[in-house]
């Protein structure tokens, strides 16, 4: 199956050396062959793969992984720390000239998401760093290129310098920077024609709009999505321009990103940023560790961590919990975990962050539809409060009568009754296990049974 | 009969230019392909666990789902031993024979579904930056050239100047564009559209769509809403839907065809910027895996760049080399 975490593909040798009581070195080897694997279906280059297996392999023989009690976690310790360690720490500060304007120039191949992450980076200068930012249209090629830029400058009522289809980019690039000098613009931010790194013309031209406004910042903008070919296409544009950074597009995907890696290992130069979504306001700082989790298929707990503190009320989550415990849950604070879920964001989103989400049962590339989130609630608040605190009472003519109220069939209450007493039930057995000595290894709880 | 012998027969009975053209266009993915698959066979005596392996990288590295290259490297292994193959270049033959027929699924159409006696309706879909509208404009030229009455509906009202960009090719093609403003709903689009294109009785209707990435559970629904709304207009419409892939898209691109062919029945696949250093092994993966055939690939800049997609010519551009290799061989 393609897209198994690396803690799924590990289980089999796991399970198998469970018994024994220490771990031999073919062990280690079938161990490495499984992160190789993983490594290699979330499409980092498997050159790169190659060196990073080598320097895991040391240390995983070298004592740490063969004498700990945990191989397995151990081994993906070993693998989580030596990727944070090849990505490096993060890195989202965009150069200041020693004298304004600083050129930012923005180079990649064509539908990478250059004219849209010129936009996003505007938006983040003036944003974050209180800056005013000229956008330079120098995509001559596309059709309508510079109206895309134009209609983005619009939106975000920045003013773009263009000289139309006829003229030549490093022209282009050289008025932008004269024009933002006249107007005391702190930022230039170049965009240019998307173009293959094997097309030595446009590749010239870019040198050549570099030697003439010499940029503080050559961002090489890639798609998160790219596959093993990402080391050539880092490599030409480094080797001909010497970029300062990458970023990294559509993330928002459903892609492991094995390209951040690649891109790191071939130029050494960081990823900056990562944009996240359609919207202008989308690009996100790039955080290293969080996407070695993401590679690795173990979720970005962090981001989902962070996403909950702002939205969750703390002290009302541990009563919550409290509640859950004693298995006393009624249909209210069912409604009011769904909507503080809610908050949290669109819920595909948040799955993709859940490690071991495409582990759960139904919840494998499950495709989260909001809007039978919608139906519960209202079933849910068709209910009186009686029939949600003891959802025993519903008989068959109140359950006809939520039906009607929420606008669902009683098809749909009877789903949502018994789900919720599974619940319950599961609960139940959970809390039990845990004050019990028993092993923790019941089946896992999983909160968003009620779309299956 | 060699099987490189076969394919050679056959592709000299096909004309000449269009083998050129995929030559010339696959060249960057040839050279480093075959090149490298030469090596190889140059590098080691026999055939052992360490060649399996470096084959395996190379097929990998050329964005072959892992998968797919976990199976072929088994089915050759199993071959070798039932062969009894021991020297490299004996096993060559067999490499390409397994890769040329996961490619070539016997009597699967890639001609696309034109319509004789009436209007032929062609919906686009992919994700962000593919190059669905370039695919569109390219598409356009061509059937004018045959001389086709085109009309293209600019159904991207999300994108900023996607509309723009529409209409810019529509200007160089000389066909007519359907528009509505920016952020419309596109299904409105496509119904304007086909009212439009029936009363100009237009041949072909090309209608593009906002790029959306396949987990994006909303648009994707969009999507099928403006799918419903065609078919709701003319009943076995759309005729082909294509899905537009970037060649140097990875393993993801498994998950789009997957996912857009649950939401649109996809009927094709049109592989984009196959020109650059992009292997293009990703088509053996979705051809092994899904039963979407590859219609289109895009060579190139040029309109005339987008060639339809024939198996073996593609397997014969990768394997040239070896193909011409055998030959003097033999001689």
């Amino acid at each position: 199956m393609a897209f198994e975490g690396l803690t799924e593909r590990l289980q089999g040798t796991l399970d198998r050396i469970k018994g024994k009581g220490k771990v031999s070195e073919a062990d280690v080897k079938e161990m490495m062959r499984e992160v190789r694997l993983a490594l290699l279906e979330a499409d980092v280059n498997y050159k790169v793969v190659k060196q990073f297996i080598n320097s895991v392999k040391e240390r995983a023989v070298g004592q740490e992984v063969m004498k700990s009690l945990t191989p397995g976690q151990q081994v993906i310790k070993v693998v989580n720390e030596e990727l944070q360690a090849l990505m490096g720490g993060e890195q989202s500060k965009i150069a200041v000239a020693d004298k304004a304007p600083t050129v930012v120039m923005m180079v990649g191949l064509q539908g990478a998401g250059k004219t849209t992450t010129v936009a996003k980076l505007a938006n983040h200068l003036r944003k974050e760093h209180n800056r005013s930012p000229l956008l330079a249209a120098a995509d001559v090629y596309r059709p309508a290129a510079i109206d895309q830029l134009e209609t983005l400058g619009k939106q975000l009522e920045m003013p773009v310098f263009s000289l139309g289809t006829e003229a030549n980019p490093v022209d282009i690039a050289k008025g932008a920077v004269e024009k933002a000098k006249e107007e005391h613009r702190d930022y230039v931010l170049i965009d240019t024609a998307g173009r293959l790194h094997v097309d030595e013309a446009l590749m010239g031209e870019l040198e050549q709009i570099k030697s003439e406004v010499n940029p503080a910042e050559i961002l090489l903008v890639v798609d998160a999505m790219t596959g093993q070919d990402a080391v050539n296409v880092a490599e030409s544009f480094n080797e001909q321009l010497d970029v300062t950074g990458a970023v990294l597009t559509k993330l928002d995907g459903d892609t492991r990103g094995g390209a951040a890696i690649s891109i790191k290992a071939v130029t050494d130069t960081p990823v900056k940023f990562a944009g996240m979504g359609e919207k202008i306001d989308q690009l996100e700082p790039f955080h290293p560790e969080r996407m070695a989790s993401r590679i690795l298929g173990m979720g970005d707990v962090l981001s989902l961590i962070e996403k909950a503190q702002t939205n969750v009320d703390e002290e009302r989550a541990k009563e919550l919990e409290k509640k859950m415990r004693s298995a006393d849950l009624t249909f209210d604070d069912f409604l009011e975990q769904l909507q503080q879920v809610r908050n949290m964001g669109p819920l595909d989103d948040l799955l993709q962050m859940m490690p071991g989400a495409n582990k759960m049962k139904g919840l494998k590339n499950a495709q989260v539809d909001e809007s039978q989130l919608t139906q519960v609630e209202a079933i849910v608040r068709s209910m009186t409060k009686q029939e949600k605190d003891d959802p025993s009472v519903i008989n068959a003519s109140r359950r006809r009568r939520i039906a009607q109220g929420s606008g669902t069939t009683v098809k749909d209450v009877n789903r949502l009754l018994k789900q919720f007493e599974d619940m319950k039930k599961m609960m139940k057995q959970m809390s039990s296990m845990q004050k019990g000595k028993g092993k923790k290894k019941g089946k896992q709880m999983n909160p968003f049974s009620f779309m299956q | 009969m060699s099987f490189f012998k076969k394919l050679k027969d056959k592709m000299t009975t096909q004309t000449d230019q269009m083998t050129e053209k995929f030559k010339d266009g696959l060249s960057k993915t040839r050279e480093s392909f075959a090149g490298k698959m030469n090596e190889l066979m140059a590098k080691y005596r026999q055939v052992d666990e360490d060649f399996f392996e470096e084959l395996e990288e190379l097929l990998i590295g050329a964005d072959v789902g892992v998968e797919t290259v976990m199976e072929l490297i088994d089915e050759l292994e199993r071959e070798a031993k039932l062969r009894n193959i021991k020297e490299p270049e004996k096993l060559a033959p067999v490499i390409s024979e397994k890769l040329a027929a996961k490619l070539d699924k016997s009597g699967e159409d890639t001609k696309l579904n034109m319509q004789e006696d009436s209007m032929t309706v062609i919906l686009f879909v992919g994700v962000n930056g593919v190059g669905k509208t370039t695919s569109i404009g390219k598409l356009a030229h061509q059937f004018k050239e045959q001389g086709k009455h085109v009309v293209m509906a600019a159904g991207d009202t999300f994108r900023a100047g996607a509309i723009e960009q529409l209409e810019e090719w529509g200007n160089r093609v000389g066909v007519d564009v359907v528009k509505q403003q920016a952020g419309s709903d596109p299904a409105a689009v496509m119904y304007d559209a086909i009212q439009s294109a029936r009363s100009k009785k237009a041949d072909v209707l090309l209608c593009d769509t906002a790029g959306r990435l396949q987990n994006k559970v909303n648009l994707m629904k969009e999507l099928e809403k403006v799918k419903r709304v065609i078919s709701r207009e003319i009943p076995d419409a759309p005729h082909e839907v294509l899905l537009v892939l970037d060649a140097t898209t990875g393993q993801n691109a498994m998950s789009q065809a997957k996912t857009f062919q649950e939401a649109t029945d996809v009927s094709g696949i049109v592989l984009t910027k196959l020109d650059g250093t992009a292997k293009g092994g990703i088509v053996l993966a979705i051809r092994n895996e899904l039963d979407v055939p590859v219609k289109f690939v895009g060579l190139g800049e040029r309109a005339e760049d987008m060639q339809p997609f024939e198996a073996d010519q593609f397997v014969y551009s990768l394997f040239k080399e070896m193909v011409e290799q055998e030959d003097t061989e033999k001689e």
